[in-house]
Protein backbone atom coordinates (compact mmCIF):
# COMPACT_ATOMS: atom_id res chain seq x y z
CA UNK A 1 0.00 0.00 0.00
CA UNK A 2 1.57 3.24 -0.67
CA UNK A 3 -0.03 5.65 1.94
CA UNK A 4 1.29 9.15 0.33
CA UNK A 5 -1.52 8.33 -2.50
CA UNK A 6 -4.47 8.30 0.38
CA UNK A 7 -6.39 11.01 1.04
CA UNK A 8 -7.50 12.42 4.21
CA UNK A 9 -10.42 10.43 4.63
CA UNK A 10 -8.74 7.15 3.82
CA UNK A 11 -5.70 8.59 6.31
CA UNK A 12 -8.31 9.53 8.86
CA UNK A 13 -9.34 6.31 9.03
CA UNK A 14 -6.03 4.33 9.10
CA UNK A 15 -5.12 6.65 11.59
CA UNK A 16 -7.95 6.27 14.02
CA UNK A 17 -7.45 2.33 13.53
CA UNK A 18 -4.19 2.62 14.46
CA UNK A 19 -3.23 0.85 11.40
CA UNK A 20 -0.46 3.71 10.77
CA UNK A 21 0.93 6.21 12.87
CA UNK A 22 0.85 10.21 12.38
CA UNK A 23 5.02 9.93 12.51
CA UNK A 24 4.86 6.60 9.84
CA UNK A 25 2.37 9.08 7.63
CA UNK A 26 4.96 12.28 8.03
CA UNK A 27 8.12 10.44 7.68
CA UNK A 28 6.34 8.72 4.29
CA UNK A 29 5.97 12.55 2.62
CA UNK A 30 9.73 13.81 4.47
CA UNK A 31 11.07 10.90 2.23
CA UNK A 32 9.07 11.35 -0.85
CA UNK A 33 10.11 15.28 -0.54
CA UNK A 34 13.19 14.61 0.10
CA UNK A 35 13.49 12.01 -2.73
CA UNK A 36 11.25 13.67 -5.55
CA UNK A 37 11.31 17.49 -4.40
CA UNK A 38 14.89 18.48 -6.19
CA UNK A 39 13.43 17.31 -9.05
CA UNK A 40 9.37 18.65 -8.70
CA UNK A 41 10.56 21.68 -6.89
CA UNK A 42 7.35 22.04 -5.14
CA UNK A 43 8.54 23.63 -1.94
CA UNK A 44 10.55 26.80 -0.82
CA UNK A 45 11.21 25.76 2.69
CA UNK A 46 10.29 22.77 4.29
CA UNK A 47 9.77 22.57 8.10
CA UNK A 48 10.64 18.92 8.81
CA UNK A 49 11.45 19.30 12.06
CA UNK A 50 7.86 21.17 12.85
CA UNK A 51 5.91 18.16 11.34
CA UNK A 52 7.51 15.61 13.29
CA UNK A 53 7.32 17.09 16.34
CA UNK A 54 2.97 18.06 15.59
CA UNK A 55 2.97 14.40 14.39
CA UNK A 56 3.92 13.13 18.20
CA UNK A 57 1.58 14.93 19.84
CA UNK A 58 -1.02 13.80 17.51
CA UNK A 59 0.09 10.12 17.95
CA UNK A 60 0.19 11.12 21.79
CA UNK A 61 -3.58 11.51 21.70
CA UNK A 62 -4.50 8.60 19.52
CA UNK A 63 -2.20 6.79 22.09
CA UNK A 64 -4.06 8.18 25.40
CA UNK A 65 -7.86 7.09 23.51
CA UNK A 66 -8.64 10.93 22.57
CA UNK A 67 -10.70 11.23 19.66
CA UNK A 68 -9.19 13.30 16.86
CA UNK A 69 -10.38 15.69 13.83
CA UNK A 70 -10.16 14.52 10.49
CA UNK A 71 -7.60 16.50 9.45
CA UNK A 72 -5.45 15.71 12.70
CA UNK A 73 -2.39 13.86 11.62
CA UNK A 74 -2.48 14.63 8.25
CA UNK A 75 0.56 16.07 6.38
CA UNK A 76 -0.11 19.47 3.89
CA UNK A 77 1.16 22.46 2.69
CA UNK A 78 1.30 26.37 2.55
CA UNK A 79 1.41 28.69 -0.05
CA UNK A 80 4.50 30.99 0.88
CA UNK A 81 1.98 34.17 0.42
CA UNK A 82 0.33 32.81 4.03
CA UNK A 83 2.06 34.15 7.01
CA UNK A 84 3.74 31.37 9.55
CA UNK A 85 5.14 32.77 12.73
CA UNK A 86 8.79 32.07 13.31
CA UNK A 87 8.92 30.54 9.80
CA UNK A 88 10.27 31.99 6.31
CA UNK A 89 7.17 33.64 4.08
CA UNK A 90 8.88 34.69 1.08
CA UNK A 91 5.64 35.34 -1.29
CA UNK A 92 8.18 33.41 -3.85
CA UNK A 93 10.02 37.32 -3.20
CA UNK A 94 13.41 38.62 -3.09
CA UNK A 95 11.91 41.47 -1.10
CA UNK A 96 11.09 38.88 1.37
CA UNK A 97 13.72 36.38 1.66
CA UNK A 98 14.29 35.59 5.07
CA UNK A 99 11.28 37.58 6.05
CA UNK A 100 9.89 35.30 9.06
CA UNK A 101 6.24 37.08 10.43
CA UNK A 102 5.73 37.40 14.14
CA UNK A 103 1.98 36.15 13.76
CA UNK A 104 0.14 33.36 12.12
CA UNK A 105 -2.50 33.79 9.34
CA UNK A 106 -5.90 32.55 10.76
CA UNK A 107 -6.25 29.51 8.39
CA UNK A 108 -3.14 28.34 9.51
CA UNK A 109 -3.79 29.08 13.53
CA UNK A 110 -7.17 27.03 11.88
CA UNK A 111 -5.56 23.95 11.06
CA UNK A 112 -3.04 23.90 13.63
CA UNK A 113 -6.22 24.20 15.97
CA UNK A 114 -7.13 20.45 14.24
CA UNK A 115 -3.71 19.07 14.71
CA UNK A 116 -2.35 19.15 10.86
CA UNK A 117 0.89 18.33 10.08
CA UNK A 118 2.73 21.31 8.03
CA UNK A 119 5.12 20.12 5.90
CA UNK A 120 6.43 23.43 4.39
CA UNK A 121 5.94 26.55 2.08
CA UNK A 122 4.85 25.77 -1.55
CA UNK A 123 6.41 28.07 -4.46
CA UNK A 124 4.48 30.08 -5.80
CA UNK A 125 4.33 32.87 -8.73
CA UNK A 126 6.20 36.08 -6.88
CA UNK A 127 3.45 37.93 -4.78
CA UNK A 128 1.35 35.36 -6.76
CA UNK A 129 1.11 37.49 -9.63
CA UNK A 130 1.35 35.12 -12.90
CA UNK A 131 -0.38 32.04 -14.06
CA UNK A 132 2.78 29.68 -14.00
CA UNK A 133 4.80 29.56 -11.17
CA UNK A 134 7.50 31.02 -13.35
CA UNK A 135 7.83 34.23 -11.36
CA UNK A 136 9.29 32.76 -8.30
CA UNK A 137 12.21 34.81 -7.88
CA UNK A 138 14.05 31.25 -6.44
CA UNK A 139 13.25 28.92 -9.04
CA UNK A 140 10.47 27.43 -11.40
CA UNK A 141 8.16 24.22 -10.31
CA UNK A 142 7.33 21.19 -12.85
CA UNK A 143 4.35 20.15 -13.81
CA UNK A 144 4.30 16.61 -12.20
CA UNK A 145 2.64 14.95 -15.15
CA UNK A 146 5.36 16.08 -17.24
CA UNK A 147 8.35 18.08 -16.42
CA UNK A 148 8.31 20.39 -19.53
CA UNK A 149 4.92 21.66 -18.85
CA UNK A 150 4.10 24.22 -15.77
CA UNK A 151 1.91 23.32 -12.94
CA UNK A 152 -0.27 26.42 -13.49
CA UNK A 153 0.04 29.45 -10.86
CA UNK A 154 0.05 31.32 -9.19
CA UNK A 155 -0.70 28.15 -6.73
CA UNK A 156 1.54 25.83 -8.67
CA UNK A 157 3.62 24.68 -5.76
CA UNK A 158 0.47 23.87 -3.74
CA UNK A 159 -0.95 22.28 -6.66
CA UNK A 160 2.27 20.27 -7.99
CA UNK A 161 2.87 18.95 -4.07
CA UNK A 162 -0.93 17.31 -3.93
CA UNK A 163 -0.40 16.21 -7.79
CA UNK A 164 2.76 14.31 -6.25
CA UNK A 165 2.22 12.99 -3.13
CA UNK A 166 4.16 15.22 -1.55
CA UNK A 167 1.16 16.60 0.58
CA UNK A 168 -2.26 15.61 1.17
CA UNK A 169 -3.75 18.53 0.70
CA UNK A 170 -2.59 22.12 0.46
CA UNK A 171 -3.48 25.73 0.36
CA UNK A 172 -3.52 28.10 -1.73
CA UNK A 173 -5.02 31.32 -2.66
CA UNK A 174 -6.95 32.51 -6.02
CA UNK A 175 -7.24 36.18 -7.07
CA UNK A 176 -7.55 35.50 -10.80
CA UNK A 177 -7.70 32.24 -10.72
CA UNK A 178 -4.24 30.82 -9.04
CA UNK A 179 -6.30 27.70 -6.92
CA UNK A 180 -8.16 26.79 -10.04
CA UNK A 181 -6.02 26.82 -12.96
CA UNK A 182 -3.38 24.99 -11.01
CA UNK A 183 -5.22 22.51 -9.66
CA UNK A 184 -6.90 21.90 -13.24
CA UNK A 185 -3.13 21.69 -15.04
CA UNK A 186 -2.59 19.05 -12.39
CA UNK A 187 -5.37 17.00 -12.37
CA UNK A 188 -6.45 17.93 -8.76
CA UNK A 189 -9.75 19.54 -7.43
CA UNK A 190 -9.18 23.40 -6.47
CA UNK A 191 -11.82 25.51 -4.67
CA UNK A 192 -11.98 29.57 -4.38
CA UNK A 193 -14.74 29.81 -1.84
CA UNK A 194 -16.99 32.54 -1.75
CA UNK A 195 -15.22 36.35 -1.22
CA UNK A 196 -15.09 36.48 2.81
CA UNK A 197 -16.37 32.94 3.43
CA UNK A 198 -11.87 32.39 4.59
CA UNK A 199 -10.11 34.50 6.48
CA UNK A 200 -7.65 36.42 4.53
CA UNK A 201 -6.01 37.48 7.86
CA UNK A 202 -2.63 37.30 7.86
CA UNK A 203 -2.50 36.42 3.76
CA UNK A 204 -0.21 38.78 2.02
CA UNK A 205 -2.42 41.08 0.09
CA UNK A 206 -2.18 41.26 -3.51
CA UNK A 207 -5.51 42.60 -4.44
CA UNK A 208 -8.12 42.65 -1.29
CA UNK A 209 -10.93 42.94 -3.22
CA UNK A 210 -10.33 39.59 -5.22
CA UNK A 211 -7.86 37.53 -2.97
CA UNK A 212 -9.67 34.20 -1.31
CA UNK A 213 -7.69 31.55 0.44
CA UNK A 214 -8.93 27.83 -0.38
CA UNK A 215 -8.11 24.30 -0.56
CA UNK A 216 -6.50 21.95 -3.44
CA UNK A 217 -6.97 18.54 -2.50
CA UNK A 218 -7.44 14.99 -3.93
CA UNK A 219 -10.76 14.72 -4.14
CA UNK A 220 -14.51 16.12 -3.81
CA UNK A 221 -14.67 14.85 -0.09
CA UNK A 222 -11.45 16.03 1.34
CA UNK A 223 -12.12 19.46 -0.04
CA UNK A 224 -15.01 19.65 2.04
CA UNK A 225 -13.36 18.73 4.82
CA UNK A 226 -10.69 21.62 4.53
CA UNK A 227 -13.51 23.95 3.84
CA UNK A 228 -15.02 22.79 7.44
CA UNK A 229 -11.90 23.66 8.88
CA UNK A 230 -11.18 27.02 6.89
CA UNK A 231 -14.42 28.73 6.85
CA UNK A 232 -15.95 31.19 9.60
CA UNK A 233 -16.18 35.07 10.40
CA UNK A 234 -12.70 36.60 12.00
CA UNK A 235 -12.69 39.69 13.45
CA UNK A 236 -9.66 40.29 13.02
CA UNK A 237 -10.45 40.83 8.73
CA UNK A 238 -13.08 43.30 8.25
CA UNK A 239 -14.19 41.88 5.14
CA UNK A 240 -15.27 38.62 6.91
CA UNK A 241 -18.28 37.66 6.36
CA UNK A 242 -21.18 36.95 8.68
CA UNK A 243 -22.51 33.67 8.17
CA UNK A 244 -24.04 30.84 9.60
CA UNK A 245 -21.06 28.24 7.55
CA UNK A 246 -22.84 24.86 7.07
CA UNK A 247 -21.11 21.49 7.40
CA UNK A 248 -20.48 20.76 3.59
CA UNK A 249 -19.85 17.29 3.89
CA UNK A 250 -23.43 17.22 4.03
CA UNK A 251 -23.77 18.39 0.33
CA UNK A 252 -21.96 14.97 -0.85
CA UNK A 253 -25.30 13.08 -1.35
CA UNK A 254 -24.51 12.20 -5.13
CA UNK A 255 -27.71 12.95 -6.04
CA UNK A 256 -28.10 15.71 -8.79
CA UNK A 257 -31.95 14.70 -9.83
CA UNK A 258 -33.89 17.82 -10.72
CA UNK A 259 -30.57 20.60 -10.41
CA UNK A 260 -30.36 23.25 -13.14
CA UNK A 261 -27.22 24.06 -14.53
CA UNK A 262 -26.37 26.32 -16.95
CA UNK A 263 -23.67 25.95 -19.69
CA UNK A 264 -22.39 29.71 -20.53
CA UNK A 265 -21.62 30.17 -23.95
CA UNK A 266 -19.21 32.93 -23.55
CA UNK A 267 -16.80 30.42 -22.10
CA UNK A 268 -16.97 27.66 -25.22
CA UNK A 269 -15.93 28.23 -28.62
CA UNK A 270 -13.21 30.48 -29.90
CA UNK A 271 -9.80 30.80 -27.63
CA UNK A 272 -10.80 27.34 -25.92
CA UNK A 273 -8.70 24.13 -26.77
CA UNK A 274 -12.10 22.24 -28.62
CA UNK A 275 -10.38 19.21 -26.24
CA UNK A 276 -11.29 21.02 -23.36
CA UNK A 277 -14.22 21.90 -24.38
CA UNK A 278 -15.51 18.32 -25.37
CA UNK A 279 -14.72 17.24 -21.91
CA UNK A 280 -17.34 19.58 -20.24
CA UNK A 281 -19.74 19.20 -22.70
CA UNK A 282 -19.52 15.26 -21.56
CA UNK A 283 -19.73 16.52 -18.09
CA UNK A 284 -22.65 18.54 -18.64
CA UNK A 285 -23.82 15.15 -20.70
CA UNK A 286 -22.94 13.13 -17.49
CA UNK A 287 -25.17 15.78 -15.35
CA UNK A 288 -27.76 15.34 -17.52
CA UNK A 289 -27.90 11.30 -17.04
CA UNK A 290 -27.70 11.85 -13.34
CA UNK A 291 -30.84 13.61 -13.49
CA UNK A 292 -29.65 17.23 -13.75
CA UNK A 293 -31.32 19.74 -16.17
CA UNK A 294 -28.80 21.41 -18.24
CA UNK A 295 -29.50 24.66 -20.64
CA UNK A 296 -27.13 26.77 -23.03
CA UNK A 297 -26.88 30.21 -21.16
CA UNK A 298 -25.63 33.13 -21.52
CA UNK A 299 -23.27 35.88 -19.77
CA UNK A 300 -22.54 38.62 -22.29
CA UNK A 301 -20.04 40.72 -20.25
CA UNK A 302 -17.97 38.26 -20.03
CA UNK A 303 -15.15 39.08 -22.54
CA UNK A 304 -14.89 42.50 -20.71
CA UNK A 305 -13.70 40.52 -17.33
CA UNK A 306 -10.03 40.64 -18.52
CA UNK A 307 -9.74 44.20 -19.18
CA UNK A 308 -11.32 44.99 -16.13
CA UNK A 309 -9.25 42.74 -14.12
CA UNK A 310 -6.56 43.72 -15.21
CA UNK A 311 -6.88 47.18 -14.25
CA UNK A 312 -8.77 46.47 -10.68
CA UNK A 313 -5.91 43.97 -9.68
CA UNK A 314 -3.50 45.89 -10.50
CA UNK A 315 -4.58 49.13 -8.84
CA UNK A 316 -5.16 47.33 -5.51
CA UNK A 317 -1.81 45.76 -5.71
CA UNK A 318 -0.11 48.87 -6.82
CA UNK A 319 -1.36 50.17 -3.57
CA UNK A 320 -1.01 46.89 -0.92
CA UNK A 321 2.79 46.52 -2.24
CA UNK A 322 3.60 50.31 -1.05
CA UNK A 323 4.32 48.78 2.35
CA UNK A 324 7.63 46.94 0.31
CA UNK A 325 10.20 49.90 1.18
CA UNK A 326 13.09 48.78 3.19
CA UNK A 327 12.00 50.15 6.39
CA UNK A 328 10.48 47.82 8.60
CA UNK A 329 10.74 44.75 7.28
CA UNK A 330 12.40 42.88 4.06
CA UNK A 331 15.26 43.49 1.81
CA UNK A 332 16.60 47.02 1.93
CA UNK A 333 19.44 48.57 -0.79
CA UNK A 334 21.46 51.21 0.82
CA UNK A 335 21.43 54.63 -1.19
CA UNK A 336 22.30 58.05 0.22
CA UNK A 337 18.97 59.15 0.83
CA UNK A 338 15.11 57.58 1.87
CA UNK A 339 14.20 57.80 -1.47
CA UNK A 340 16.53 56.38 -3.56
CA UNK A 341 16.63 53.84 -0.74
CA UNK A 342 12.84 53.42 -1.69
CA UNK A 343 13.33 53.43 -5.31
CA UNK A 344 16.66 51.16 -5.64
CA UNK A 345 14.86 48.57 -2.62
CA UNK A 346 12.12 48.07 -4.86
CA UNK A 347 13.81 47.97 -8.00
CA UNK A 348 16.30 45.11 -6.98
CA UNK A 349 13.48 43.52 -4.37
CA UNK A 350 10.91 43.09 -7.17
CA UNK A 351 10.89 40.72 -10.50
CA UNK A 352 9.38 42.10 -13.84
CA UNK A 353 5.80 40.79 -13.11
CA UNK A 354 5.43 42.69 -10.39
CA UNK A 355 6.87 45.62 -11.98
CA UNK A 356 4.95 45.67 -14.66
CA UNK A 357 1.24 45.35 -12.73
CA UNK A 358 2.65 48.25 -10.14
CA UNK A 359 3.59 50.01 -13.11
CA UNK A 360 -0.29 49.08 -14.77
CA UNK A 361 -2.04 49.92 -11.34
CA UNK A 362 -0.05 53.09 -10.61
CA UNK A 363 -1.07 54.48 -14.35
CA UNK A 364 -5.05 53.30 -13.97
CA UNK A 365 -5.01 54.82 -10.14
CA UNK A 366 -3.10 58.32 -11.42
CA UNK A 367 -4.65 61.60 -12.14
CA UNK A 368 -6.25 61.79 -15.73
CA UNK A 369 -6.72 58.40 -15.93
CA UNK A 370 -8.05 56.99 -13.00
CA UNK A 371 -12.31 57.55 -14.14
CA UNK A 372 -11.66 56.48 -18.05
CA UNK A 373 -9.49 53.12 -16.62
CA UNK A 374 -9.96 52.18 -13.00
CA UNK A 375 -13.68 53.99 -12.56
CA UNK A 376 -14.60 52.76 -15.77
CA UNK A 377 -13.28 48.75 -14.63
CA UNK A 378 -15.36 49.13 -11.60
CA UNK A 379 -18.72 49.80 -13.51
CA UNK A 380 -17.88 46.54 -15.38
CA UNK A 381 -17.19 44.74 -12.69
CA UNK A 382 -20.94 45.38 -11.30
CA UNK A 383 -22.33 44.67 -14.92
CA UNK A 384 -20.37 41.22 -14.47
CA UNK A 385 -21.98 40.41 -11.02
CA UNK A 386 -24.81 41.83 -12.49
CA UNK A 387 -25.09 38.65 -15.85
CA UNK A 388 -24.38 36.10 -12.51
CA UNK A 389 -26.83 37.81 -10.41
CA UNK A 390 -29.70 36.60 -13.35
CA UNK A 391 -27.75 33.69 -14.38
CA UNK A 392 -28.36 32.25 -10.76
CA UNK A 393 -32.21 32.95 -10.63
CA UNK A 394 -32.53 30.41 -13.16
CA UNK A 395 -29.47 28.31 -12.51
CA UNK A 396 -28.05 26.20 -9.40
CA UNK A 397 -25.03 26.25 -10.51
CA UNK A 398 -22.76 27.07 -14.01
CA UNK A 399 -20.51 24.42 -16.04
CA UNK A 400 -17.48 25.94 -17.85
CA UNK A 401 -14.11 25.34 -18.42
CA UNK A 402 -11.23 26.17 -15.99
CA UNK A 403 -8.62 26.98 -18.32
CA UNK A 404 -9.02 27.53 -21.83
CA UNK A 405 -6.27 24.73 -22.29
CA UNK A 406 -4.52 22.03 -20.58
CA UNK A 407 -1.02 23.18 -19.18
CA UNK A 408 1.47 25.16 -21.04
CA UNK A 409 4.37 24.62 -21.77
CA UNK A 410 7.39 25.69 -19.39
CA UNK A 411 9.70 28.26 -21.25
CA UNK A 412 7.57 29.86 -23.69
CA UNK A 413 5.33 32.55 -22.02
CA UNK A 414 7.24 35.53 -21.95
CA UNK A 415 3.97 37.41 -23.52
CA UNK A 416 1.79 39.17 -20.43
CA UNK A 417 -1.30 39.96 -22.13
CA UNK A 418 -0.99 36.11 -23.81
CA UNK A 419 -0.98 34.84 -20.24
CA UNK A 420 -3.56 37.34 -18.70
CA UNK A 421 -5.43 36.03 -21.82
CA UNK A 422 -5.20 32.92 -20.38
CA UNK A 423 -6.95 34.05 -17.36
CA UNK A 424 -10.62 34.52 -19.07
CA UNK A 425 -12.26 31.70 -17.72
CA UNK A 426 -11.48 32.44 -13.88
CA UNK A 427 -11.15 36.26 -13.69
CA UNK A 428 -14.76 36.80 -13.68
CA UNK A 429 -16.13 34.86 -10.51
CA UNK A 430 -13.04 36.45 -8.63
CA UNK A 431 -14.28 39.96 -9.94
CA UNK A 432 -18.28 38.72 -8.27
CA UNK A 433 -17.08 37.22 -5.30
CA UNK A 434 -18.77 33.58 -6.27
CA UNK A 435 -17.66 30.48 -5.42
CA UNK A 436 -16.01 28.19 -8.01
CA UNK A 437 -14.46 24.58 -8.11
CA UNK A 438 -12.37 23.25 -10.52
CA UNK A 439 -12.71 19.16 -10.58
CA UNK A 440 -10.29 16.97 -13.23
CA UNK A 441 -12.82 15.48 -15.76
CA UNK A 442 -10.33 13.05 -18.31
CA UNK A 443 -7.00 13.70 -20.02
CA UNK A 444 -6.78 15.35 -23.68
CA UNK A 445 -4.29 13.52 -26.29
CA UNK A 446 -0.98 14.55 -24.42
CA UNK A 447 -1.80 12.37 -21.22
CA UNK A 448 -2.60 15.75 -19.46
CA UNK A 449 -5.26 16.68 -17.07
CA UNK A 450 -8.53 18.80 -18.50
CA UNK A 451 -10.41 20.88 -15.54
CA UNK A 452 -14.04 21.17 -15.49
CA UNK A 453 -15.15 24.22 -13.30
CA UNK A 454 -18.30 24.97 -11.06
CA UNK A 455 -19.92 28.05 -10.51
CA UNK A 456 -21.95 28.90 -7.73
CA UNK A 457 -23.70 31.97 -6.23
CA UNK A 458 -22.10 33.43 -3.26
CA UNK A 459 -22.33 31.05 -0.35
CA UNK A 460 -23.26 28.32 -2.93
CA UNK A 461 -20.16 25.91 -2.09
CA UNK A 462 -22.43 22.82 -1.05
CA UNK A 463 -23.97 23.13 -4.46
CA UNK A 464 -20.66 22.62 -5.98
CA UNK A 465 -19.61 20.65 -4.01
CA UNK A 466 -22.99 18.26 -4.42
CA UNK A 467 -22.55 18.36 -8.39
CA UNK A 468 -19.09 17.60 -8.08
CA UNK A 469 -19.12 14.46 -6.08
CA UNK A 470 -21.89 13.21 -8.27
CA UNK A 471 -19.41 13.67 -10.86
CA UNK A 472 -16.68 11.82 -9.15
CA UNK A 473 -19.16 8.69 -8.05
CA UNK A 474 -20.03 8.25 -11.26
CA UNK A 475 -17.33 8.22 -13.58
CA UNK A 476 -13.32 7.75 -13.37
CA UNK A 477 -12.25 10.91 -15.19
CA UNK A 478 -11.77 12.74 -12.07
CA UNK A 479 -9.61 10.45 -10.05
CA UNK A 480 -6.16 10.99 -11.94
CA UNK A 481 -2.59 10.31 -10.92
CA UNK A 482 0.73 10.95 -12.89
CA UNK A 483 2.45 8.30 -14.30
CA UNK A 484 4.43 7.09 -11.50
CA UNK A 485 6.92 5.30 -13.84
CA UNK A 486 8.41 9.04 -14.08
CA UNK A 487 9.65 8.56 -10.57
CA UNK A 488 6.70 10.32 -8.96
CA UNK B 1 0.47 54.70 -26.79
CA UNK B 2 2.61 55.34 -23.67
CA UNK B 3 5.71 57.48 -24.19
CA UNK B 4 9.01 56.54 -22.15
CA UNK B 5 8.18 60.17 -20.22
CA UNK B 6 4.61 58.51 -19.09
CA UNK B 7 6.77 55.31 -17.96
CA UNK B 8 9.09 57.91 -16.34
CA UNK B 9 6.77 59.35 -14.66
CA UNK B 10 4.38 56.34 -13.48
CA UNK B 11 8.09 54.29 -12.30
CA UNK B 12 8.43 57.62 -9.91
CA UNK B 13 5.10 57.95 -8.78
CA UNK B 14 5.22 53.79 -7.86
CA UNK B 15 9.18 54.11 -6.63
CA UNK B 16 10.79 52.10 -8.69
CA UNK B 17 14.18 53.09 -10.32
CA UNK B 18 13.76 51.62 -13.59
CA UNK B 19 16.92 51.03 -16.10
CA UNK B 20 16.89 52.15 -19.60
CA UNK B 21 15.83 48.78 -21.50
CA UNK B 22 13.10 48.63 -18.76
CA UNK B 23 11.58 52.09 -19.81
CA UNK B 24 11.48 50.90 -23.00
CA UNK B 25 9.95 47.35 -22.63
CA UNK B 26 7.32 48.55 -20.07
CA UNK B 27 6.57 51.32 -22.71
CA UNK B 28 5.74 48.95 -25.21
CA UNK B 29 3.96 45.91 -23.11
CA UNK B 30 1.97 48.57 -21.28
CA UNK B 31 0.56 50.40 -24.66
CA UNK B 32 -0.45 46.88 -25.45
CA UNK B 33 -1.75 45.98 -23.08
CA UNK B 34 -3.59 49.20 -22.43
CA UNK B 35 -5.09 48.65 -26.13
CA UNK B 36 -7.22 45.71 -25.36
CA UNK B 37 -8.52 47.95 -22.21
CA UNK B 38 -10.21 50.08 -25.15
CA UNK B 39 -12.56 47.65 -25.12
CA UNK B 40 -14.01 48.97 -22.27
CA UNK B 41 -15.06 52.28 -23.57
CA UNK B 42 -17.51 50.81 -26.04
CA UNK B 43 -19.48 49.93 -22.80
CA UNK B 44 -22.34 52.05 -21.95
CA UNK B 45 -22.18 51.74 -18.27
CA UNK B 46 -24.12 55.35 -17.70
CA UNK B 47 -25.88 54.78 -14.53
CA UNK B 48 -23.94 51.44 -13.30
CA UNK B 49 -22.58 52.06 -9.56
CA UNK B 50 -18.55 51.53 -9.44
CA UNK B 51 -18.64 47.78 -7.81
CA UNK B 52 -15.68 48.17 -5.10
CA UNK B 53 -16.19 45.33 -3.09
CA UNK B 54 -18.81 42.29 -3.74
CA UNK B 55 -20.19 42.36 -0.10
CA UNK B 56 -22.26 44.84 1.63
CA UNK B 57 -20.19 45.79 4.05
CA UNK B 58 -20.07 47.77 7.15
CA UNK B 59 -18.21 49.91 9.36
CA UNK B 60 -17.02 47.47 12.00
CA UNK B 61 -17.24 48.36 15.39
CA UNK B 62 -15.96 47.45 18.39
CA UNK B 63 -14.99 48.55 22.39
CA UNK B 64 -11.63 50.12 23.31
CA UNK B 65 -10.28 47.23 24.97
CA UNK B 66 -6.86 46.32 24.83
CA UNK B 67 -5.96 43.42 23.04
CA UNK B 68 -2.43 41.36 22.59
CA UNK B 69 -0.01 43.13 21.36
CA UNK B 70 3.34 42.70 20.30
CA UNK B 71 6.63 43.79 22.57
CA UNK B 72 9.07 46.26 20.96
CA UNK B 73 11.44 43.84 19.83
CA UNK B 74 8.98 41.31 17.98
CA UNK B 75 7.64 44.34 16.64
CA UNK B 76 11.88 45.29 15.35
CA UNK B 77 12.70 41.94 15.26
CA UNK B 78 12.54 42.05 10.80
CA UNK B 79 13.88 45.51 10.25
CA UNK B 80 16.45 45.75 8.32
CA UNK B 81 18.47 48.70 10.29
CA UNK B 82 17.27 49.54 13.46
CA UNK B 83 18.57 52.26 16.30
CA UNK B 84 17.53 53.23 20.37
CA UNK B 85 13.95 50.74 19.67
CA UNK B 86 13.29 52.45 16.61
CA UNK B 87 13.25 51.51 12.74
CA UNK B 88 16.93 53.29 11.17
CA UNK B 89 16.71 54.70 7.65
CA UNK B 90 18.76 56.68 5.89
CA UNK B 91 19.20 60.41 6.61
CA UNK B 92 16.15 62.55 5.23
CA UNK B 93 16.95 65.93 5.02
Amino acid sequence: MTISRLTIHELHELLVKKEISAVELTREHLDRIQKLDGDVKAYITVTDQLALEQAKAVDAKISAGESIGTLAGIPMAVKDNLCTKGINTTCASKMLDGFQPQYSATVVHKLQAENAILLGKANMDEFAMGSTTENSAFFATKNPWNADCVPGGSSGGSAAAVAADLAVYSLGSDTGGSIRQPASFCGIVGLKPTYGAVSRFGLIAFASSLDQIGPLAKDVTDTALILNAITGYDKQDSTSAKYDYPDYTKALTGDVKGLRIGLPKEYLGEGIDPEVEAQVRAAAAKLEELGAVVEECSLPYTRYAMPAYYLIAPAEASSNLGRYDGVRYGLRVQAKDVVDMFCDTRKQGFGAEVKRRIMLGTYALSSGYYDAYYLKALKVRNLIKQDYDQAFAKYDCLIAPTAPTTALHKGQNQDPLALYKGDICTIPSNLAGIPALSLPYGLDKNQMPIGVQLLGKAFAEPTLLQVAYALEQNTTLTRLKPNQGKGL
Amino acid sequence: MISKEVVEKVAKLSRLNLDEAEIALYAEQLSQILDTMEGLQQIDTDGVVPLAHVLPIENVFREDDVGQCFRQEEVLANAPEQSDGMFQVPKIV
